[in-house]
């Protein structure tokens, strides 16, 4: 993909933007229909199902935000979406550790890919800062207890009045919001890392 | 040098095969739907209503009144905390010359005298000239007055008894601290503590600190947290109410509060968060880290994810 | 699923039925992925990488 540049427009930043986007990630990388053919273990899909899994808990959760935080208190329906909600999160937090297990005993980090590892630590820290908040905004006994108990561990490390897990509304706002913002973001980056390097080689092919 | 070049010099020598992505996350989008909704339909999820301040007046009067004369003797978890509420130092914690409980400073004021007891029944004596003038006398004694009063109400409280919902103490130098904890506790019992504390100041609120403080004073609250296996010493924070799974992704977290030296220590959770950063920081690192990363080669699970030939 | 669950004990682990049913369910289920033949792909042209059809 070589194109001549017009000397109209050599200096357009949205010309160089687009090239170097189209250099870092053509299109055939991002939706590439062939893998190598060393992709043969179901471990590969340990991903998708991660992020197939918070597609669910997304969806379930924009249900209960729309309706409010004490619908699923008062409503079967809300319960039902509430309990969606729940389990597709367990699902979630099962393959994203299953996910990072096979990434780490395939070294997923090798050859220039530090920083997908990297994010993906990140994503794994987001998702539970973003559970957290979520346990916090139940508005039930173990959203109390959780809550009376951490508030320790927030005031034990400074950030207690900053970071109030005892004011819901804080916690909502973070939990609905800004965490899943973040979470989303650092999805995209991770997947587009993934799709621009291409899966690593396999670790038994190293002569070292 | 463009990514395709990359790819194609990476690559070198690979077969490249059929590999359908989306059709992969579709099956993947479908498979989770389905386990989401058997696992909703059939197990639903936990709900244990909110423990009140009602409630524990109710279930435990004598409990209530006396997490009420530690928070006027200034003797509660609360009163004595530290920062962000108080200057106490009862619950600051430290790790050497660390101490960022400390350096934070106050920035959620919290008075638990006035504002759990005081406040409150200032607000009642309104229409209430009994307990008008009790809170007069209390408001003008001394410091040592009240210290009087409120210890003796409170070895009082050992030998109390409850009848029809009320304490019942044998006869003693009180003040007007019986009356004073008579009515907060009847207060309380009808609910109107926990409106109380929550809007306090204003009439849009969403900061549950005040009634949330004023729970964990008392073993009431515990004591529910303890059924429901939700204590430290339990492994509580990575368990959840009923049979349900909870956060089995904070095990390593929680473990720590379990040995020592963590388990003995009135620093236990600055200390823990300190390791769980650490490991954490590690974890991110892990390809710059020499023997970290190369436990993939040395315990050969590659193996088994590459297998056969790949040309 | 509201009463509370059965927890085991060893030493100093303490740990809910349903919680170690759930991180025994995660390591069958790695050695699944990790074991389980991956449908493959028949023959397929020997092919370099990056050509655009």
């Amino acid at each position: 993909m070589n194109e001549t540049i017009d000397p109209e427009v050599r200096g357009s930043w949205t010309f160089a933007i687009r090239r170097y986007l189209l250099q870092a990630l053509p299109p055939e990388h991002l939706l590439p229909e062939r893998q190598p053919a060393f992709v043969r273990s179901w471990t590969y899909v340990l991903g998708a199902i991660t992020l197939a899994s918070l597609v669910w808990v997304v969806i379930s959760g924009a249900v209960c935000a729309f309706f409010g935080p004490q619908w699923w208190h008062v409503s079967p329906q809300g319960r039902f979406f509430n309990s969606l909600h729940f389990w597709s999160t367990q699902v979630f937090f099962v393959f994203m550790v299953l996910h990072l297990w096979a990434q780490f005993f395939g070294a997923g980090w090798r050859d220039g890919r530090a920083l997908t590892w990297i994010t993906g630590v990140l994503l794994f820290v987001l998702s539970i800062g973003t559970a957290f908040t979520g346990y916090l905004s139940q508005e039930n006994f173990d959203s109390q207890w959780i809550g009376v108990n951490a508030k320790d561990a927030m005031n034990a490390v400074g950030i207690g009045a900053f970071f109030n897990v005892l004011n819901f509304g804080q916690m909502y706002g973070l939990h609905v919001l800004l965490l899943p913002a973040g979470l989303l973001l650092f999805v995209a980056v991770h997947i587009l890392l993934v799709r621009m390097r291409g899966v690593v080689r396999p670790l038994s092919e190293e002569t070292r | 040098m463009s990514a395709a070049r990359d790819q194609e010099t990476y690559y070198a020598g690979v077969r490249m095969v059929p590999y359908d992505l989306i059709k992969e996350l579709a099956l993947a989008l479908l498979g989770t739907a389905i386990l989401t909704l058997v696992l909703a339909a059939v197990l639903s999820s936990p709900d244990v209503p909110p423990a009140t301040i009602q409630g524990w007046a109710q279930a435990d009067p004598i409990g209530f009144e006396g997490t009420a004369v530690q928070e006027l003797q200034g003797q509660s978890t609360s009163a004595q905390y530290g920062p962000p509420y108080n200057h106490g130092t009862g619950s600051v914690q430290s790790f050497g010359f660390i101490q960022p409980q400390e350096w934070a400073g106050v920035h959620l004021p919290v008075d638990p005298a006035r504002d759990f007891v005081l406040q409150p029944l200032q607000t009642a004596s309104a229409g209430n000239p009994q307990l008008a003038s009790a809170l007069a006398r209390y408001r003008v004694a001394s410091p040592s007055q009240r210290s009087s009063w409120l210890g003796a109400y409170a070895h009082a409280l050992d030998k109390a008894t409850v009848r029809d919902g009320q304490v019942v103490v044998p006869p003693g130098a009180y003040g007007p601290v019986a009356e004073m904890l008579g009515s907060l506790l009847t207060i309380a019992r009808s609910g109107g503590l926990d409106g109380q504390l929550r809007s306090s100041t204003r009439f849009y609120q969403t900061d549950f600190t005040r009634p949330l403080l004023f729970l964990g004073d008392g073993d009431y609250f515990a004591g529910l947290a303890e059924k429901q296996h939700l204590l430290s010493s339990q492994w509580g924070v990575m368990n959840e109410t009923g049979s349900y799974p909870g956060q089995t992704w904070l095990w390593l977290y929680t473990m720590w509060y379990q040995i020592p030296p963590y388990n003995s220590s009135s620093s236990a959770d600055l200390l823990v968060i300190l390791t769980m950063g650490v490991l954490t920081v590690a974890l991110a690192l892990v390809p710059f880290i020499p023997g970290l990363r190369d436990i993939p080669r040395w315990i050969p699970v590659h193996r088994l994810i590459w297998r056969g030939p790949s040309r | 699923m509201d009463n509370p669950a059965t927890y085991l004990h060893w030493g100093f682990i303490l740990i809910s039925v349903p919680n170690a049913a759930l991180i025994l369910g995660m390591i069958a289920l790695f050695l699944l992925a990790l074991l389980a033949p991956f449908p493959g792909h028949r023959g397929g042209r020997s092919k370099g990488h990056g050509t655009d059809e």
